[in-house]
């Protein structure tokens, strides 16, 4: 009698103690809800840094899609760790990674060059495919460097929209093309310029007083006046008319 | 657990510690809680040493070989972390802090606050009844009945020889009856 008195006061454990077990043991990343530049998104982080930025604001769909594609479990917790916090609110204010951790681990050699390289241009500025590739020193994958930034886990913070396609058009973006503009926009940068440039089969500017060409979006490009600017469609037109390639931007790095 | 199973797990963790945690925390959470909610004062408390128990787990087991794994009693392993937490609370009731808190919000537990209270009584009573016996026939009593341990495994998590353990459950059990007749 006293035995059986004694096994009904067995109870279950809180749902709390699982999650706090794994976030504390690493087997499991934390989350918080967070404002970013196209309204609500998720930031999942653990010891290493920031995993992942997901533009949404659906807890348990984001949940569910953490846990398959990084086969591990994510928890809400109640706020970002006080230094991913203070680079998170940087990161988002410069729109630059700058110091901000984030956690490399899992991805492959290749594409976290991708992904750094990527964190290397400046806002209001966008470079293509192509210049990515040559940049990491692969000039022929221009394909897989496409791949890597589309399966970029930390976007915004790390920039894969300013990553255009070739012929100068915005190009895929995982949230779709229409919120790679916005972001853009959000970023000062001019997106009706660029594709008119794109257009008309533009890849590259110059200036005629220093002979020097720059991807159009390159700052040094940008400070050039309407009168002075030349246009050009590739880098041996370029070459032909006797400019060299600007050394900020190096739209020309083969 | 059968012996079949205690070898299963054992060598699930020895060879992927990583994979095969987080389903030891599954099953046995509630064992321990309801374990360690019968030696501290608060259901708060209780629910601090579990966490710790899996936590210092998880690290210990990290430095073990797979041999010494293997051979564990973890049921009893793991009790002799807990019994320990339980020991130290009595001394230092402070909540350790966690690297990151979890937005205890979202975690709803789904019973009533009547559900609360009903529980809370009958958990006073058992906790003052339980209180009154020597903390060896205390700690035996709940790890026997409440947790539903072997007199092996309590022998492994309280250091103490099976012959003795088992003295402990019958003298403890005795006297509840006593006290409540």
């Amino acid at each position: 009698m006293i035995e059986e008195n004694l096994a009904e006061l067995a109870t279950e454990a809180p749902g709390t103690v699982l999650p706090q077990v794994l976030l504390e043991t690493d087997l499991a990343d934390g989350y918080v809800p967070h404002s970013g530049p196209t309204g609500a998104m998720f930031v999942s982080f653990n010891k290493r840094g920031v995993s992942s930025i997901t533009l949404d604001d659906d807890a348990a769909d984001f949940e569910d899609r953490f846990e398959i594609q990084f086969g591990r479990p994510v928890f809400p917790v109640a706020e970002l760790p006080p230094k991913l916090s203070r680079g998170l609110d940087k990161a988002l204010a410069t729109k630059r990674l700058g110091t901000l951790q984030i956690d490399w681990e899992g991805m492959s050699e290749f594409q976290q060059a991708v992904l750094r390289k990527t964190a290397e241009i400046l806002p209001g500025e966008v470079r293509p495919y192509s210049w990515i590739a040559k940049e990491i020193g692969n000039p022929k994958a221009v394909r897989a460097v496409g791949t890597a930034l589309a399966r970029n886990p930390v976007p915004i913070v790390v920039p894969c929209h300013r990553v255009v396609r070739n012929d100068g058009h915005l190009g895929n973006y995982y949230y779709g093309t229409d919120v790679k503009r916005a972001v853009l926009e959000a970023e000062g940068m001019d997106v009706d310029t660029l594709e008119g440039l794109a257009d008309r089969g533009i890849k590259l500017t110059g200036s005629d007083t220093t002979h020097i060409f720059c991807n159009p979006t390159c700052r040094d490009a940008r400070r050039t006046t309407k009168r002075h600017t030349v246009e050009f469609r590739n880098e041996s037109e370029a070459r032909r008319a006797g400019y060299r390639p600007c050394q900020h931007c190096r739209p020309a790095v083969a | 657990m059968t012996l079949d199973t205690v070898e299963l797990v054992n060598s699930h963790i020895a060879n992927d510690l990583d994979g095969a945690f987080p389903d030891l925390v599954r099953d046995m959470q509630h064992g321990i809680y309801s374990g360690v909610r019968r030696m501290v004062p608060s259901s708060a408390d209780a629910e601090d040493i579990t966490q710790e128990t899996f936590i210092r787990a998880y690290r210990a087991l990290g430095g073990y070989s797979s041999d010494r794994i293997r051979e564990l009693n973890l049921p009893g392993w793991l009790w002799t972390i807990a019994l320990n937490l339980c020991r130290n609370a009595a001394r230092t009731r402070s909540r350790r802090p966690r690297t990151v808190e979890l937005d205890r919000d979202a975690f709803f537990t789904g019973r009533g606050p009547e559900a609360e209270v009903v529980e809370a009584d009958e958990n006073r009573r058992w906790s003052e009844l339980l209180e009154g016996l020597p903390s060896a026939q205390r700690t035996a009593v709940v790890l026997r009945h409440v947790v539903g341990l072997t007199y092996q495994e309590i022998s492994v998590a309280t250091g103490r020889p099976q012959g003795t353990v088992k003295a402990d459950v019958h003298r403890g059990i005795t006297k509840l009856q006593e006290v409540l007749s």
